[in-house]
């Protein structure tokens, strides 16, 4: 008992010491096995996260050799002259995951500040459980949902609308199509609505009672506590989630290929047809034929990753300079 | 409970055994890889083959004709398939020569969701300008001018393509490269392309899907998809100068239309055809294989295979939508077939 407590107490103590029992030898070779493997496994996934990185720049070296920075800034994208320009694929995907944040942030940090603030018990759980779910439905299925009902409705009554009375936005110009990068903002929303509430929740759920209690005993309104003690508390995170749902809008594929337009043009206006990096890989990957071609292609790849990356980066940037929870929490 | 993890390797096994049905009679595994397109027919045809040589089986993956031409060339499949024919250069890359061996026919048509559901009809002209963005409204004089009878809404023109890289767009494009030489210039033909003006689905269904929402617009699916889905579908004006209604007959006599000047490789295009009843957007799909086999026993195989392919396996396709080989082309494919060897000898006249 006394020997188990001990060796409970770390590894690099109970591998310097000599192995004196049977059974402490017998642990010091269990934890080096343990010790190997965890490393291994370290190892491992780092080495595919570099072999994912060489795999996608030798193949995309014949594109970045003949097109150099053009590549990024030029959007003529042309299989059949074998011009590749991807910026509009850039704007695509960075506009729509943005205008998605924009509409999902807000809607997802109420719904979860009402779940585990305001709510009564025993609303809690359904509705919790109801908002998890929309994580469960498949992407194409969204994509399906989107054309044929979100999009005639974006088309006969949103978009008229919002261009009568916001029309002399240039964002709110054009053919109302339906489809386009409005479609896709809105359907990308709603797919990381769920990500976002439920990791807020969880992270309000975290935030100590005392911390209300301490606000509500200086006077503070409901709204004040939910601000000043839970919200502030939690930021790294609220940040977090809202990463978490970033991540997951950089990256989606199907649902926004079936409603963006697939158009690969640099447009202001919302209502025009759009293209994302991730849709324009999934459309054209498998029937291309020029090596040419499919170099491109690979590097949008990287483009994607290496932009996916960036943002992370940024955002972590971000979270360190409002500082950890612990300082906002007991000021 | 710990001592019956043995039982986790025995019942492995026995399924290993079980979902593998006469595993043990050394069958011979014949690797495809290729185009989307006929990939139903291929694999009732896989299907089918099985009971007239059950020692060979087939694994195909659709994974598109690039991907198709692509492992040909690498050899690291037994054969490619193909929507688009290979070209020059490609041809030239591959280690060795590779035979077209076409299988069966496909057309693409114009489908379109105006008020009133009107029978259209178009001339390639008409549709190339439209495509252009050069005509964009439905009551457009050269639009009326073809449909004297229908009642022209004046509405925008929606034109909606394939997003994804794919067959029926190759043959569409390639239909409008040979009737307008703007397009060939400004745009050209390939299985994706930079499309003047629209909107991409992808696949047919999500052309199809965007076509059925929104009045007023104008796509191209394939025959197959428009015929199980009712979609209308427009005439087309042929070479001979007649609107051609798309069907599995008209697609046929598009092949038939071309035999005269058929290529001896078979890298034809179908478009614009000549033939009174030919509809003139139609094309073949190919199997791409090695003139010289590089294993005997599968050469064999795969030869027996074609042969039954174009002949007792053309009874499927119109089941399934697809336009059967004319006979005279199956004469031509045949002589193709007789020349496939397996270092210099050839493989039919073996069996």
């Amino acid at each position: 008992m006394a020997a188990d407590s001990l060796a409970g107490v770390g590894t690099a103590d109970d591998l310097a010491l000599p192995p004196r029992a049977v059974g402490r030898s017998r642990r010091g070779v269990g934890d080096r096995v343990y010790r190997g493997l965890i490393l291994a496994s370290v190892w491992l996934v780092l080495a595919l996260a570099g072999g994912l990185l060489l795999a996608l720049g030798w193949e995309s070296w014949a594109a970045i050799r003949t097109f150099g920075l053009r590549f990024l800034i030029t959007s003529h994208w042309d299989p059949v002259a074998g011009e590749f320009g991807a910026l509009p694929f850039i704007y695509g995907t960075l506009v729509s995951s943005l205008l998605a944040l924009l509409i999902a942030v807000p809607l997802s940090l109420g719904a979860a500040i009402f779940l585990a603030e305001l709510a009564p018990s025993w609303v809690r759980p359904p509705v919790a459980f109801l908002i998890e779910m929309l994580a469960a439905v498949p992407s194409v299925v969204y994509g399906l949902w989107g054309i044929f009902v979100l999009v005639p409705w974006l088309r006969d009554w949103v978009q008229p609308a919002l261009a009568r009375t916001l029309g002399f936005l240039p964002l709110f110009q054009g053919p109302p199509y339906g489809i386009g990068m409005l479609a896709a903002g809105l359907i990308l929303a709603i797919m990381i609505v769920p990500y976002i509430t439920s990791v807020s929740r969880e992270v309000l759920l975290a935030v100590p009672g005392s911390q209300r209690e301490a606000a509500l005993g200086l006077g503070a309104t409901r709204w004040e506590t939910t601000r000043i003690a839970v919200l502030r508390y939690g930021r790294s995170g609220l940040i977090g989630a809202i990463l978490l749902g970033l991540g997951r809008a950089l990256g989606e594929t199907m649902a926004v290929t079936m409603v963006i337009g697939n158009r690969p043009e640099v447009a202001l206006s919302l209502f025009a047809p759009g293209y994302t990096m991730a849709s324009v890989l999934a459309n054209e990957f498998t029937e291309a034929t020029s090596d040419l071609y499919v170099s491109a292609l690979v590097e949008i790849g990287l483009l994607l990753l290496v932009v996916t990356v960036a943002v992370n980066g940024l955002a972590r940037l971000l979270v360190w300079s409002v500082g950890g929870p612990a300082r906002g929490g007991r000021a | 409970m710990t001592k019956r993890w043995w039982i986790v390797p025995i019942l492995l096994l026995a399924m290993a055994t079980l979902g593998r049905p006469g595993a043990a009679d050394a069958q011979m595994l014949m690797n495809g890889a290729g185009a989307t397109f006929p990939y139903p027919i291929y694999s009732k045809w896989f299907e089918e083959y099985i009971k007239i040589d059950p020692e060979v089986r087939f694994n195909y993956q659709s994974i598109g004709s690039g991907g198709g031409i692509r492992q040909i060339t690498e050899r690291t499949v037994d054969f490619g398939a193909s929507d688009g024919p290979m070209t020059d250069e490609q041809l030239k890359k591959a280690p060795a020569e590779l035979f077209h061996i076409p299988t069966v026919m496909g057309a693409v048509v114009a489908t379109y969701n105006l008020p009133g559901n009107p029978q259209l009809a178009f001339t390639g002209e008409v549709l190339a300008d439209i495509f252009l963005g050069k005509i964009t409204k439905w009551n457009d004089l050269r639009i009326k001018a073809l449909n004297p009878s229908a009642t022209l809404p004046d509405q925008t023109i929606v034109v909606v393509h394939r997003s994804d890289g794919s067959g029926t767009t190759y043959i569409w494009v390639d239909y409008l490269c040979k009737i307008s030489p703007e397009w060939e210039k400004e745009v050209g033909r390939g299985t994706s392309v930079k499309w003047p003006v629209g909107l991409g689905g992808k696949g047919n269904e999500g052309v199809a899907g965007q076509v059925k929402n929104a009045p007023g617009s104008l796509g191209y699916v394939e025959l197959a998809y428009a015929i199980t889905n009712k979609l209308p579908a427009a005439r087309i004006k042929n070479p001979a100068g007649k609107l051609v209604e798309p069907t599995i007959e008209s697609t046929t006599a598009a092949a038939a239309g071309a035999v005269k000047n058929m290529p001896d490789d078979f890298r034809v295009s179908l478009t614009n055809a000549p033939g009174a009843d030919a509809y003139p957007i139609a094309s073949f799909t190919w199997l791409l294989v090695y003139k010289d086999q590089p294993n005997e026993s599968k050469g064999k195989a795969l030869v027996k295979f074609l042969w039954w392919a174009i002949h007792d396996g053309q009874r499927h396709p119109a089941a399934l939508l697809y336009a059967p080989l004319p006979a005279p082309v199956v004469k031509q494919i045949e002589a193709k077939i007789k020349q496939i060897t397996f270092s210099g000898k050839p493989l039919l006249a073996a069996q």
